[in-house]
């Protein structure tokens, strides 16, 4: 999408803080699992720009466990794609509604809590839900999108349900996307700490600093030795079992695939905790499970307006804020699953297509998701929401 | 289309992108390949002989260690490939894990 000038862009949302949302959601987040069937039923109530996040966690807490559950719905609170925000408390847990409502303040949108006990039970809180978020709704209704550069994106680099085309046709194609946006200002953040493991010396030669190298080879250790401290085999789970069946035999080759999303010049300029604030252009790793959904949502939360998720066998994972555009290089899996597939570059498989026209095409997508125009995985009401878990519940 | 992928010059694995005949023939440039089993589509097949304990090469980088002796054009994977990384099973490690820095050197001794 070109406007007046030469320069690629989308047309956003520009937010009082200055940042640039994809989409226009009231956010209804619930403090706690407790709260999380009355968030749902707000949000239900209030499409199509109603979202929420149900969760599993906010009491039961300790240390970094809970850190990371709060600074993750904080971060919800505060992303770009939210123009308002709806809390859901309990009213005895120990996510602390008043700090959410203030996370979206912060950044100058209108917030309101609705603390089920102080109402007076579920029929009233969504009641009141239901009106606060419905008026939010048309506020934001009269929002326009104006025109934003390219280099405002932060696209979030995903695969899952890989096999062999992941890392022959689908990654390289998200890889030259990457090299593409960050040589226009853009941002790209790349997760799955288990997924670079065997792959790490490629993006450790990219880092711009001294020290992002040395936390990049950190925080792998630390996955490879609570592995080995469990007393457990990776392989366990990496490579999956479906990853196993089409082809890929080891977790350092199928990392050496996954890594293709990273592009081949890209800088590697950051590496932040889950779903922390991603605040330098260029390639950013961010530390999230292998697991999709949790991944998905801590990159989110650290500021993703577009998410690219490439996969061999096909999945259906979505998030409740950002497009997540779903592309594969395999023939088959792009007609048996068409409903979840949004690119077909199978065409790098039988040479009926070069990597670099399928990377124009995806790219020209990425630039018409964030101007708008839905997803497969937004179309089927996919809005999977899952936060990392560090410690078991107390 | 073609049969197999080699990605790097380095590597000696080739991806099979239609399944492999035992008793075929596979013509990568001046080189021909025979293939000795049935390698299904998207899996790998050997190169060339690789030893026992040695690396296998995919992307021009290591994928995990032989763990039997493969011969030229059988089928490689979790039967006679592992990894070596993330293996709690293995028992305590002896030394703490050593991510690569730099890139690997070349194992295949030019192939």
């Amino acid at each position: 999408m070109a406007a007046e000038t030469s320069r690629p862009g989308f047309k956003g949302f520009r937010r009082p803080d200055g940042r640039v949302g994809t989409r226009n959601h009231v956010l209804v987040v619930p403090t706690v699992i407790c709260s999380s069937v009355v968030a749902e039923r707000v949000a239900a109530a209030t499409q199509p720009l109603g979202t929420a996040v149900p969760h599993l966690a906010g009491c039961g807490q300790l240390g970094p466990d809970m850190r990371v559950t709060h600074e993750t719905l904080a971060a919800y609170c505060g992303h770009p794609n939210v123009g308002a925000v709806v809390v859901i408390a309990l009213g005895c847990e120990q996510v602390v509604a008043q700090s959410l409502s203030e996370a979206a303040k912060r950044h100058g949108k209108p917030a309101e809590i609705v603390a089920i006990q102080s109402e007076g039970g579920t029929v009233r809180a969504t009641e009141k839900g239901i009106r606060i978020a419905q008026s939010f709704a048309d506020a934001l209704t009269a929002t326009d999108r104006e025109w934003c550069d390219a280099s405002e994106l932060v696209l979030s680099l995903k695969c899952g349900g890989s096999d062999y085309t992941s890392g022959l046709a689908s990654n390289p194609t998200l890889g030259r996307v990457t090299d593409r946006l960050v040589d226009l200002g853009g941002t790209a953040v790349l997760g799955e700490i288990a997924e670079i493991m065997g792959a790490e010396h490629l993006l450790a030669s990219r880092a711009t600093r001294e020290g992002t190298a040395t936390q990049l080879i950190q925080i792998i250790t630390r996955v490879e030795t609570e592995a080995r401290a469990l007393g457990l085999d990776i392989r366990g789970t990496q490579p999956s079992p479906g990853n196993i069946r089409g082809g890929l035999t080891t977790i350092e080759e199928k990392s050496l695939g996954a890594t293709h999303k990273g592009g081949e010049r890209a800088p590697l300029e950051d590496v932040v905790a889950y779903a922390a604030p991603i605040t330098r252009k260029g390639l950013t790793v961010m530390d999230t499970p292998g697991l999709d959904v949790e991944s998905v949502t801590g990159m989110v939360g650290g500021g993703a307006q577009v998410v690219v998720f490439t996969t061999g066998l096909g999945t259906p994972t979505g998030n409740p804020i950002a497009p997540v555009i779903k592309v594969t290089g395999n023939a088959r899996t792009a007609r048996q699953m068409a409903d979840n597939i949004d690119l077909d570059v199978s065409g790098i498989m039988d040479d009926s297509e070069t990597l670099d026209a399928a990377a124009d095409r995806l790219f020209d997508e990425v630039l018409a998701v964030a101007s708008g125009q839905l997803t497969s995985a937004e179309r089927l009401g996919h809005r999977e929401f899952a936060i990392h878990r560090r410690n078991p519940t107390i | 289309m073609k049969s197999v992928l080699i990605i790097s010059d380095r590597d000696n694995v080739a991806t099979a992108l239609q399944v492999l005949e035992p008793g075929s023939t596979l013509e990568l440039g001046d080189v021909r390949l025979a293939v000795r089993e049935s390698v299904p589509s998207g899996h790998k097949i050997a190169l060339r002989t690789i030893r026992a304990g040695e690396a296998v090469i995919k992307y021009g980088s290591p994928i995990g260690l032989a763990t039997a002796e493969i011969p030229v054009g059988a089928h490689v994977h979790t039967h006679n490939l592992a990894s070596t990384r993330g293996r709690g099973d293995l028992g305590p490690p002896q030394r703490e894990p050593q991510p690569r820095l730099a890139e690997p050197v070349d194992e295949t001794n030019g192939r």
